[in-house]
């Protein structure tokens, strides 16, 4: 029997439409009640978070615990991130029961965060033949996925989004056109023109977002999209939920603050897969998540050792560091005005929960006491000193962000706590 | 006494990766320079001492003659000592790094890298990773910048050309894939030139080049209409075949640089070529030899033009009286 109070806190919890100063009551890992003390409950310990706000965990829709699983975990704990979705294109690529299980049981070890494992739709994520889906549902992982180079042959796609359907699995899509995204690096525009630098045009996404809408209209699959980047595929989104059609969609965080005009200088720290496209792009995508054309909002993370990106614009590889990040930029962007507080607390919250259909990102009483408990005023810079994650691979590197997570409970418990004399930093 | 090279409007130049950005000062004197190191190179000891006791690396990840011997002459008749280092991107991909590389070349005491590389921003990368005292000159990299080239093409035409605010100048061929064309057009958007034009197929165009401030033509004849300047662009024999281009020969038919479309210009028009070309591709031999053709002078100035910018990146560039 664990009995804990959290009090003082503004609890923000749109899955439940919450948002007020309450005291939240936990017992044995989950969410007992919110106000005042059911009678008879004596808590063991009391946590006063007095100025700060009380937030479902966070659920990160893709984030790659490598290379180092414990510390990658123990760094989205400090993101607030209690649960986190491992897309099948991490070496080794998950492609059987026996790599998901192993993941698991790694992560069990380590045990400060969720992690649910999307298992490859084909082997080694060949685009040719079928990954045994049922068994990796069975060995725990929550979707299915192509892996981020999408699968070329629209026959071999149809297939497999047919066969995952037969079993109601959800499947997460980067739509592309292979062919238009396969050569560049950065967003075919202005900068990319003035950089000579090989490029992706927006509609390499809309192109492969349309085939993939149209075999998900055939097959009658659960989909989902990650990482939009294009402005262009909003429209294509909005009239497939105006169909019917059961897909949802998510944008990396990054894409709401970054755009072309930022690897002016070659930043290697901004190349990322989907590039970083114009500015009008950016405004779009923003928007987007409050006219709830995107559902979600996730951190890309991919830490990468410094050498990776030590290398001309061109040949680095793509990837930032966000999992830490991921909440400060979220509420950056909701002080920008372009997004509502509920909308990105229910988009880092809820909304992931319920496209992977688990029962989390909710203060519901019963539910799992997975808690983010930020501070947000509080401002930081990420660097060496203050990061978790071993990759430091961002070009928020140095700047101060506002909002820090000092708490993230992991159903009740304590899996990160800020350093008390951190805190005090400025 | 004369005026010194760097005035306090144009602060000297610690690299050269590009040419945008740079500073109509900054351009000219090193045009000025250039001017003034032209004489060396007709004399009897083509060399000047500016250099002696520097190490320059020149170090090419791609082939190229032209411009490496004219970076290695413009070093060597500056005094220089002069490195060649000839590296196939399969070596560095072998095992060493371009940083390994870098560090090597900086524990030999170099002062400058000329670097020549297949990747956009490859220079760049250079200079952001060399030590304080090594300058980094950018000898073309991927798609970016070719900036001692442009500013060779500027120094001929200033040769030719009384005043830049009055030129129109095109700018023929493949500009997607060409660093050249790039830089040149920083180059002459910075001094002023009000009308440059682009002109080949779609293909081989990119799709925001406008943005540079260029206007756009898919058609040679009326692009060429009373230029002052025309400059044909390499065709790379890879994209003659497939999606780009349907052949050379459809090529030379419709941007083909021959006597009859060269008379569109004006009658002291210039053609210019960074070479090197191929005749009967992007220009006729009728033209490439013929009397407005400055492709050759364009080599000679290139040393010229590159000795300015050695010379003023290294911080020794002397009043000009000094080095003529």
């Amino acid at each position: 029997m664990t009995a804990l109070t959290i009090t003082g806190g503004r609890i923000i919890d749109p899955a439940n439409a919450v948002d007020a100063q309450q005291d939240l009551h936990l017992l044995d890992g989950r969410v007992l009640a919110l106000g005042p003390a059911p009678e008879g409950f004596v808590p063991e310990q009391r946590l006063d978070v007095s100025g700060q706000w009380v937030l479902p965990g966070l659920i990160d829709l893709c984030a790659r615990p490598v290379p180092d699983l414990p510390r990658e975990l123990r760094a989205a704990a400090a993101g607030g991130v209690t649960s986190l979705c491992v897309p099948p294109e991490i070496n080794p690529c998950i492609d059987t029961p026996a790599v998901a299980e192993r993941l698991l049981e790694q992560v069990r070890r380590a045990g400060s965060a969720r992690v649910h494992p999307i298992g490859a739709l084909t082997r080694a994520l060949a685009g040719e033949q079928l990954a045994e889906l049922a068994a990796l549902q069975e060995a725990g992982c929550v979707a299915v996925s192509p892996g981020a180079d999408t699968i070329a042959d629209s026959r071999t796609l149809r297939q497999a989004l047919a066969y995952a359907a037969s079993h109601d699995l959800l499947v997460m899509l980067s739509p592309r056109d292979p062919w238009l995204h396969r050569h560049g690096c950065a967003h075919e525009g202005a900068t990319s023109t003035r950089l000579g630098l090989p490029a992706i045009p927006g509609i390499a996404e809309s192109i492969g977002l349309a085939r993939d809408l149209a075999l998900v209209e055939l097959t009658g699959v659960r989909a989902h999209f990650c990482r939009i980047s294009s402005a262009l595929s909003l429209p294509l989104l909005q009239q497939a939920r105006a169909h019917g059609l059961p897909v949802t969609a998510d944008v990396a965080v990054h894409h709401l603050h970054l755009c072309d005009t930022d690897l002016a200088a070659f930043d290697t720290l901004c190349r990322v897969d989907p590039p970083l496209r114009g500015a009008a792009d950016r405004d779009a995508l923003r928007e987007a998540i409050d006219q709830r054309t995107i559902d979600a909002l996730c951190s890309d993370h991919h830490p990468l050792g410094a050498d990776a990106k030590r290398m001309p614009f061109p040949q680095a590889a793509p990837g930032m560091a966000g999992v830490e990040t991921l909440l400060p930029l979220s509420l950056a962007a909701v002080r920008d005005g372009r997004m509502s507080l509920e909308r990105a607390i229910a988009s880092l919250t809820i909304e992931p929960a319920q496209i992977l259909g688990l029962p989390l990102g909710t203060l519901a009483p019963g539910a799992a006491a997975d808690l983010c408990i930020v501070d947000p005023e509080q401002c930081w810079t990420p660097d060496a000193t203050t990061l978790i994650s071993g990759g430091h691979n961002t070009p928020f590197l140095g700047r101060s962000l506002r909002g820090r997570v000092t708490h993230t409970l992991l159903g009740g418990r304590i899996v990160h706590q800020l350093d008390a004399h951190t805190r005090q930093a400025p | 006494m004369m005026r010194p090279t760097a005035p306090d409007d144009a602060p000297p130049l610690r690299h050269l990766l590009t040419t945008d950005g740079l500073s109509r000062p900054q351009i000219v004197s090193i045009l000025d320079l250039a001017e003034s190191f032209l004489p060396v190179g007709e004399r009897a000891v083509k060399k000047v001492p500016l250099l002696r006791g520097k190490t320059v690396v020149n170090l090419f990840f791609e082939p190229s003659t032209r411009t490496r011997m004219t970076f290695e002459l413009a070093a060597k008749r500056l005094s220089a000592d002069v490195l060649n280092l000839e590296v196939g991107t399969s070596s560095t991909r072998k095992g060493e790094t371009l940083l390994d590389t870098l560090q090597n070349l900086e524990a030999m005491q170099m002062d400058m890298l000329v670097v020549r590389h297949a990747e956009s921003g490859a220079a760049d990368f250079f200079a952001r990773h060399a030590a304080p005292h090594v300058s980094v000159l950018n000898a073309g990299d991927g798609r970016h910048a070719h900036p001692t080239q442009a500013l060779l093409d500027m120094f001929t035409i200033r040769r030719h050309k009384r005043d830049f605010t009055e030129l129109s100048v095109a700018i023929v061929g493949d500009v997607a894939h060409s660093r050249v064309a790039r830089s040149q057009i920083h180059a002459l958007r910075i001094l002023g030139v009000p009308d440059i034009r682009v002109v080949a197929p779609r293909t081989l165009l990119p799709t925001a080049i406008e943005s540079l401030g260029v206007r756009v033509f898919t058609r040679l004849e009326p692009a060429l209409r009373d230029c002052d300047v025309v400059i044909a662009l390499r065709l790379q024999r890879e994209r003659m075949q497939g999606t780009q281009l349907p052949s050379e020969s459809e090529y030379f038919r419709h941007y083909g640089l021959n006597p009859a479309r060269l008379a569109l210009a004006r009658p002291d028009a210039i053609v210019m070529h960074p070479g090197p070309i191929n005749r009967n591709v992007e220009i006729a031999s009728a033209v490439a030899d013929g009397p407005q053709s400055v492709i050759l002078e364009q080599v000679t100035n290139g040393i010229a033009v590159r000795m300015a910018v050695m010379a003023q990146v290294l911080g020794r560039a002397p009043a000009r009286s000094d080095a003529a």
